[in-house]
């Protein structure tokens, strides 16, 4: 039995909503920080799903968006070794589609059956970004989802699936464009979206010989709330067979938006239940799931629900799509980073095996003991921890000021110095308690450099799993 | 007067890293890797070290040794003086323990330049002048010292051929030396044809006539004659420190018109000095071998006429005669030299250090490449090596003399 | 191990003015502060056999041979962040007590203001991963500020007090100071309302940029004796280097700082020094920060810990107050902080003091006077402490 073993999700901390001064409208929407982007969401996601699990059981990552910050150099590359996955697994970018998130999930489940991968994990993000004031702009969000696959401890099982490929020009993105182009919204919706979705959907219930008020659960893709429910009405669904689409809440998340609902629909779903999961973009893919007993008992994951209500409303909009640019315009040392990749990206720091004291970075001479080269690892990213002292720096900011720097504390042992990020002045005190997010440093050279900051703790434990 | 540091200091063990290319180690891998081994070659631990000295070009302050030694709040000094950096922080390692004031110390180099993503070293890498950024004028490192070779070509009548087949010569005898040597950066022979034809640098150098750029690191623990004598009982002989010697050139060789651009006479005044505190008088009969700085190889030519082991303008004739070779009667570069080793600036000179120590101890062959014959040089007692920070116009020099006890 | 004390003497001394010098480059202030220390021990350069230069920014001693015209005598370049300055008095006193040279320059030198920025930036230094976070001096010190604050309940009014006396203090004695670059006595009410750099230090709390030099000609005592009677004799040396100690182990607490605590007790050691409270007349202190100032009465043994605040409040470190005076000159705060002449800078100060040649500054029978540098940031530094006497 090939299905969803574990879920996690990723929606940024803060919001523009109601209050927001300069957004001009109650609809919330989820939007990234100026360091963070669909890489360091799917990171976040990836944490989540595999927190209280086993990292060395995941022999596939595969990351699904539009919006990579690299045109080339894989993005699952990256979210795999930050998420501290193993090193011999086969890394895959899914993009150029909103359909990528579901085409992922499609490959995972293909790999599991044939037996070339006990789990995979697919991770999907997008942070899409529309000219402010349009309709777009007012239904997209930022956010990112994050399944792993696998055939042990099953609580939605995937029983089958059904794709139509289609070629049309209805929405795109050329390389160097900002914002997504559309043709005209009515020829979209005729030609694409309301005709070639619903053939997905027939296709698939007719492979299974189910007709669709079988469905307890339809997840349906929707570029705003009007076309969702037309769609959903033109298929014959009830009120009560539709996931809420969470518009007005999470928004049209892009790729990661078909793999966010099902999460959502998951988190509401009792044993035995069919959930229907249909997607849109150059095509359609369609679905079909049935939770499983084990469901009743899957708790302990941030996913849709923890993420939507622990939130902040930014005061303003403030500089959107700004990125910290490096000082001196040059890159960091490729050489330098590569060596010290495991305490950079996976936030490893080492435990002397002579007198426990954990010491990050890693180190070859034991700080306190003088012991040479006799270390476990240990990794610090999921861990929580305390401010122990902290400053706010008003010269060197920029669009971070002031700028917060911390000492954090791990429970458990180990100390760093980090900068602090989605946090207000208030936030910034002796012994508060925060989590790691990882995050984009700054972009100079043709870099993006991630590292990890911390950030008020958002979920008591962090990504160890939530009570 | 001043007073002289001979006999008075002593070398009880000491390390070096493999030079080369090493993506494998940053930094403060280096200096564990040569730290450790000069640490166990001594029989000490690391807390026994009173106080440190560190050489390095590239890093801030004595934290870049305290931090990955795990050093507990002991004196560490940061040394830099361009080339001269390691022999520099070697040099005031020894006066502190000649004065009395730590009884074992340790002196350690250290550059890493392979994280740079450049192949060679910049212009960047010259003392500036102290104005605007006029010292570009004066060029990168290989057209300074082509200066050197054309002007002396010229002043001895030599002709291109003959010049380069000097010059070509000298880096041929390195390459053989280096070749023989497991922590070389380049660890092969290069034959004369190959050197030159190799693509030209600067007129006449040639690529082979310019030494590499790598990372490395090298160590000494420096302490009294008694306490080394003491950590070394039933093992090899400590070295002895003889001279110890910096001249710090004007930098006046662009304007001051009685510079020749055929020497170096800080090296000289240098040498002379050094010949003196050793209380040498015959130094081509008396020291058994030398490390010099070939960064190029005119430069190792011009020296042996500066260290006076040739006579003015003669160094041709010993150079095509092997006498530097390493059997032959003054060995000059036994490990290789900046030609081989490449030249990590903090490092050099407590590596050049490192090669007289082993010979001396008898020791040549641990460092031997498998199937090569033996590069351990016949009863040597005093070794020499130098120096040359900057360009020929101006530069901070070093000699040191070590050899064994009563040498 | 033997100690340093009475083993060398400096005989004589030469301090540039500080500030923006705009008309002076590297060479032109060491010419400045090494011609008045030549004519101050009636010396020449070329009588100087070895020389020792404390510089930050400078490649290799070359910049001092050029600067004075020396002739192939050896040079060594120290650099110790800021204990640059104190650390090449330090080799160089080795080198005379070993009896290597009789005579010895030692000069510090930092131009700083040709970069173009108001303050200290972190400096670049070697290819890098790029991932630490970039933390300017004053972000880095408010650490310590902060904890401290915390750990001894005090509130941010009466924290931020306590630091402002101690700007008060430095500069009322910089406004005394001709040498100084800020020689503008300010008000409790100016410090702490000026505006906010890296909470919660303040303008006031911060020591400026800029231009100087300092000089020192050392031998050994038998030759000083030949050459003046009110040379100073060098009593204690201490350098202490951290190593990160403060950032890989969770247990540090950044309201002390180790480094000055070992230098310190190094040159007291050596210096016989049992009560510095006591004993101590005068001391330069490494102000870069005032919380620098205050955490460092309570290292080098002048204030018990926790405790600094009372003897601030009553003016126990004021130049009329019962304690060591504390940065008579001004310090960092009015001579701002061209990194490899401030250790020598405040030698110069002390040496002035010992001589009682103070001017208005000078303070009462002074018989012991000791500097205090601190390089890095909080939890890793490089600190050195040096102490001089007047010959017995």
């Amino acid at each position: 039995m090939a299905g969803i073993t574990s879920y996690g999700a990723y929606i940024p901390f803060y919001r523009l909503g109601k209050d927001t001064a300069g957004w001009g409208s109650p609809i919330e929407k989820p939007v990234i920080n100026f360091d963070e982007d669909s890489i360091t969401m799917a990171v976040a996601a990836g944490m989540d799903c595999i927190s209280g699990g086993d990292r060395e059981l995941v022999d596939s990552l595969i990351f699904a968006t539009t919006t990579s910050p690299y045109i080339e150099k894989q993005g699952a590359a990256m979210v795999a070794a930050v998420v501290d996955l193993r090193r011999d697994i086969a890394t895959n970018d899914a993009t150029n589609s909103l359909r990528a998130g579901t085409q992922a999930l499609r490959s995972a489940v293909d790999a599991v059956k044939a037996g070339s991968a006990k789990q995979v994990m697919v991770t999907a993000a997008d942070c899409r970004t529309g000219t402010p004031g349009t309709e777009f702009d007012q239904t997209s969000g930022d956010g990112a989802g994050a399944l792993l696959i696998g055939d042990e401890g099953v609580i939605a099982e995937v029983i089958d699936s059904y794709s139509v490929s289609d070629e049309v020009l209805d929405n795109w993105r050329a390389e160097g464009d900002g914002a997504v182009r559309s043709w005209e919204d009515r020829f979209v919706l005729q030609t694409g979206y309301l005709s070639v979705m619903p053939e997905a959907i027939q296709g698939l219930l007719k492979k299974v010989n189910l007709g669709i008020k079988d469905i307890n659960k339809a997840v349906l893709y929707g570029p705003n709330p009007r076309r969702h429910a037309e769609m959903a009405r033109q298929l014959g669904l009830d009120a009560g067979q539709v996931q809420d689409p969470l518009f007005g809440q999470m928004g049209n998340t892009g790729a990661a938006y078909s793999l966010m609902q099902l999460i959502a629909a998951l988190e509401g779903a009792k044993p035995g239940q069919k959930i229907l999961v249909a997607s849109y973009g150059d095509g359609a893919d369609a679905i079909l799931l049935e939770t499983t007993d084990q469901i009743a008992n899957f708790n302990g994951k941030r996913g849709i629900k923890g993420n939507l209500e622990k939130k902040r409303i930014r005061k303003s909009v403030g500089v959107r799509g700004a990125t910290l640019k490096g000082l001196d315009g040059g890159g960091p040392s490729a050489s330098a980073r590569w060596r010290d990749r495991e305490s950079i990206d996976r936030l490893h720091g080492a435990k002397c095996l002579s007198c426990g004291l954990i010491q990050y970075p890693p180190q070859r001479i034991c700080s306190r003991c003088h012991t040479k080269d006799q270390w476990e690892t240990v990794r610090l990213s999921d861990k929580p921890g305390k401010i122990f002292t902290f400053s706010l720096d008003y010269l060197v900011g920029g669009v971070d000021s002031p700028l917060a720097i911390t000492i954090i504390n791990f429970e458990g042992g180990g100390r760093g110095m980090f900068t602090m990020t989605d946090r207000e002045v208030e936030d910034v005190q002796c012994e508060k308690p925060v989590e790691m997010t990882f995050r984009k440093l700054r972009s100079s050279g043709g870099v993006h450099n991630y590292f990890w900051k911390a950030m008020p703790q958002r979920f008591q434990g962090a990504f160890q799993g939530i009570a | 007067m001043a007073g002289s540091i001979r006999d008075r200091v002593a070398v009880a063990g000491m390390g070096c890293t493999r030079f080369g290319e090493r993506w494998d180690a940053g930094a403060h891998d280096l200096i564990v890797e040569a730290a450790y081994e000069a640490l166990e070659d001594a029989g000490i631990e690391i807390t026994d070290i009173q106080a440190a000295w560190m050489g390095t070009a590239t890093m801030s302050t004595g934290m870049s040794l305290s931090e990955p030694l795990r050093l507990q709040y002991i004196p560490v000094t940061r040394i830099e003086n361009a080339c001269a950096t390691a022999s520099d922080a070697f040099r005031n390692a020894c006066y502190a323990v000649a004065a009395g004031i730590y009884d074992i110390v340790l002196a350690v180099g250290a550059d890493k330049y392979k994280d740079g993503g450049l192949s060679g070293l910049t212009d960047g890498s010259m003392p500036g002048p102290g104005h605007a950024m006029t010292a570009g004028a004066t060029g990168p490192p290989p057209a300074q010292f082509a200066m050197l070779a054309t002007t002396y070509f010229d002043h001895y009548g030599l002709s291109f051929e003959e010049g380069k087949h000097m010059i070509g010569r000298v880096s041929w005898k390195s390459h053989l030396n280096g070749q023989r040597h497991k922590k070389a950066h380049f660890q092969r022979e290069v034959s004369m044809d190959a050197i030159l034809n190799a693509p030209m640098i600067a007129w006449p150098l040639g690529l082979y006539d310019c030494c590499g750029v790598s990372d490395g690191a090298a160590a000494a623990v420096i302490t009294t004659p008694e306490i080394a004598k003491r950590l070394r009982k039933g093992k090899e002989p400590p070295m002895f420190v003889k001279a110890l010697q910096i001249a710090m050139a004007p930098n006046d060789g662009n304007f001051n018109t009685k510079f020749d651009y055929m020497h170096v006479e800080a090296t000289v005044r240098a040498g002379e000095r050094a010949y003196e505190e050793a209380g040498i008088t015959n130094p081509r009969e008396q020291i058994s071998m030398a490390e010099v700085h070939d960064c190029f190889s005119i430069t190792e030519a011009v020296t042996m006429e500066d260290l006076k082991f040739s006579e003015r303008g003669k160094v041709l004739r010993d150079i095509e005669d092997g006498f530097f070779d390493l059997d032959g009667g003054l060995p000059v570069q036994p490990d290789g030299g900046l030609k081989c080793f490449g030249h990590p600036i903090g490092a050099s000179g407590i590596r050049m250090l490192y090669e007289m120590y082993n010979q001396l101890q008898g020791r040549a062959d641990r460092m031997l490449n498998p199937g090569q014959p033996s590069r351990q040089i016949k009863d040597p007692k005093l070794g020499l090596t130098h120096n040359l920070g900057g360009g020929p116009a101006g530069c901070a020099i070093f000699v040191g003399i070590v050899g064994l006890e009563g040498a | 191990m033997q100690s340093i004390k009475d083993r060398v003497a400096i005989v004589g001394m030469g301090c540039s003015k500080f500030g923006e010098r705009w008309d002076m480059g590297t060479e032109d202030l060491l010419v400045e502060s090494t011609s008045e220390a030549f004519e101050d021990a009636g010396v020449k350069s070329e009588d100087i056999q070895a020389a020792w230069l404390g510089t930050q920014n400078q490649m290799s001693g070359q910049i001092l041979a050029q600067a004075i015209k020396t002739e192939y005598i050896p040079i060594t370049r120290i650099e110790n962040f800021c204990a640059t300055g104190t650390n090449a008095m330090m080799d160089a006193c080795f080198a005379v007590a070993a009896g290597i040279y009789d005579l010895v320059l030692v000069a510090g030198v930092e131009k700083l203001k040709d970069s173009g920025v108001g303050f200290l930036t972190g400096g670049g230094g070697q290819p890098s991963a790029q991932t630490a976070p970039g933390v300017p001096p004053p972000a880095q010190f408010a650490l310590a500020a902060n904890r401290y604050f915390y750990q001894y309940g005090l509130s941010y009014e009466e924290g931020k007090q306590m630091l402002a006396k101690i700007d008060v203090k430095n500069h009322y004695n910089g406004s005394l100071n001709p040498k100084a670059h800020f020689q503008r006595a300010i008000t409790e009410e100016q410090a702490i309302n000026a505006p906010m750099q890296a909470f919660p230090l303040g303008l006031y709390d911060c020591c400026g940029v800029s231009d100087g030099s300092a000089a020192a000609i050392i031998t050994r005592p038998e030759i000083a004796k030949t050459m003046r009677d009110d040379y100073i004799l060098v009593k204690g040396l201490g350098l202490g280097v951290g190593a990160q100690q403060g950032s890989l182990r969770d247990y540090y607490d950044f309201t002390h700082f180790d480094e000055a605590v070992y230098a310190s007790r190094m040159a007291y050691e050596q210096a016989g020094v049992k009560n510095p409270r006591e004993e101590i007349d005068v001391c330069e202190v490494h102000d870069c920060f005032s919380i620098t100032e205050a955490i460092t009465m309570e290292d080098v043994g002048f204030s018990p810990r926790g405790m600094v605040k009372n003897d601030i409040d009553n003016g126990f470190f004021e130049l009329s107050g019962d304690g060591p005076k504390v940065n008579t000159d001004g310090g960092l705060k009015c001579f701002g902080h061209p990194i490899g002449a401030s250790g020598i800078r405040m030698i110069y100060e002390v040496y002035k003091q010992l001589q009682g040649k103070a001017d208005k500054r000078q303070v009462k029978n002074v018989r012991l006077g000791m500097t205090h540098n601190l390089g890095g940031q909080p939890g890793s530094f490089t600190g050195a402490i040096s102490i001089w006497g007047t010959r017995d």
